[in-house]
């Protein structure tokens, strides 16, 4: 089970509203490759991990990825506080303001809602490991083109945080998946036995 | 959010985040014993700040944190609030 901490991951400190950046960070928090689909993601694949290793990174990185599903949903709000609704249409948000006001709502950059069709988990370390580590560098790829697109320093800050998260997890994955294939290796296992 | 909280939560975070980076470090090396010291040591660390922070601000979880006589955890600002960590001007 989880307990809610009163804090951030990070901190977020956004001085300057700036709508148009919104709609393409709120990407990260329900797009194909955001922290939502990471979290549910790995919380899902741990249940059919081998080895401890491999279900304590997935619990553990899942878990962390809901810090950061706050993080990126804490950064949109402070970048749409109190915006009139004609200046959010200017700034591209017409459409996200009509259906959601200033809520937050998990949609990808180009407004597609939350799919639990950009996840996967197939029972099978190997394959759900690799996807992991996909997953870890298309995330880190989505933070570089939203620092490219940004040009204030209170939003960039924590997408560097977000993306040197990204480079962390892939690492524990690529530890976690060769702890996998040694035990899968070993004597008198089958590869693609599942369950040992 | 005044200057004295903002110091000691932003100690706490920086903390709490080395604890989480050898958190995940350990999982994948779970014999590493100069890691394990370091962990043990910021989670000793941790544990006082938290204390001393939450007689002086309030609650940081609902779960281990005991109220006084008004139910503290509900009280403004939450962490995604944007004077959560500005200092409130004026």
């Amino acid at each position: 089970m989880w307990v809610y901490e009163k804090k951030l991951e990070y901190p977020i400190k956004i001085k300057n509203a700036n709508p148009r950046m919104a709609k393409y960070i709120i990407t990260q928090y329900g797009g194909p490759d955001g922290e939502l689909g990471a979290s549910l993601r790995y919380l899902s694949q741990r249940f059919s991990m081998p080895t401890e290793e491999a279900k304590a990174i997935l619990n553990d990185i899942g878990t962390e990825e809901l810090a950061h599903l706050e993080l990126v949903g804490s950064i949109v709000s402070q970048l749409t506080k109190n915006i009139p609704p004609k200046i959010l249409e200017e700034q591209g948000l017409g459409g996200y303001y009509t259906d959601h006001d200033h809520a937050i709502y998990p949609v990808s950059a180009s407004g597609v809602p939350f799919s639990a069709a950009s996840i996967q988990s197939k029972g099978d370390s190997i394959a759900d490991l690799y996807e992991d580590l996909a997953a870890e560098q298309k995330a880190r790829a989505t933070y570089e083109n939203l620092i490219r697109l940004c040009d204030d320093p209170d939003v960039i800050d924590p997408l560097r945080f977000l993306r040197e998260r990204e480079v962390v997890h892939f690492q524990r994955f690529g530890e976690a998946l060769m702890i996998v294939q040694e035990k899968l290796n070993k004597k008198n296992f089958f590869v693609n036995k599942k369950i040992f | 959010m005044h200057d004295q909280q903002e110091t000691m939560l932003t100690e706490l975070m920086s903390i709490d985040f080395a604890i989480i980076e050898l958190n995940l470090y350990l999982d994948t090396h779970p014999n590493d014993q100069r890691a394990i010291e370091m962990y043990n040591m910021n989670v000793q660390k941790s544990k006082q700040i938290r204390e001393q922070y939450e007689m002086l601000f309030g609650p940081l979880t609902a779960r281990y944190s005991t109220s006084k006589k008004s139910w503290q955890w509900i009280s403004n600002p939450w962490p995604w609030n944007k004077n959560f960590m500005n200092r409130i001007e004026g």
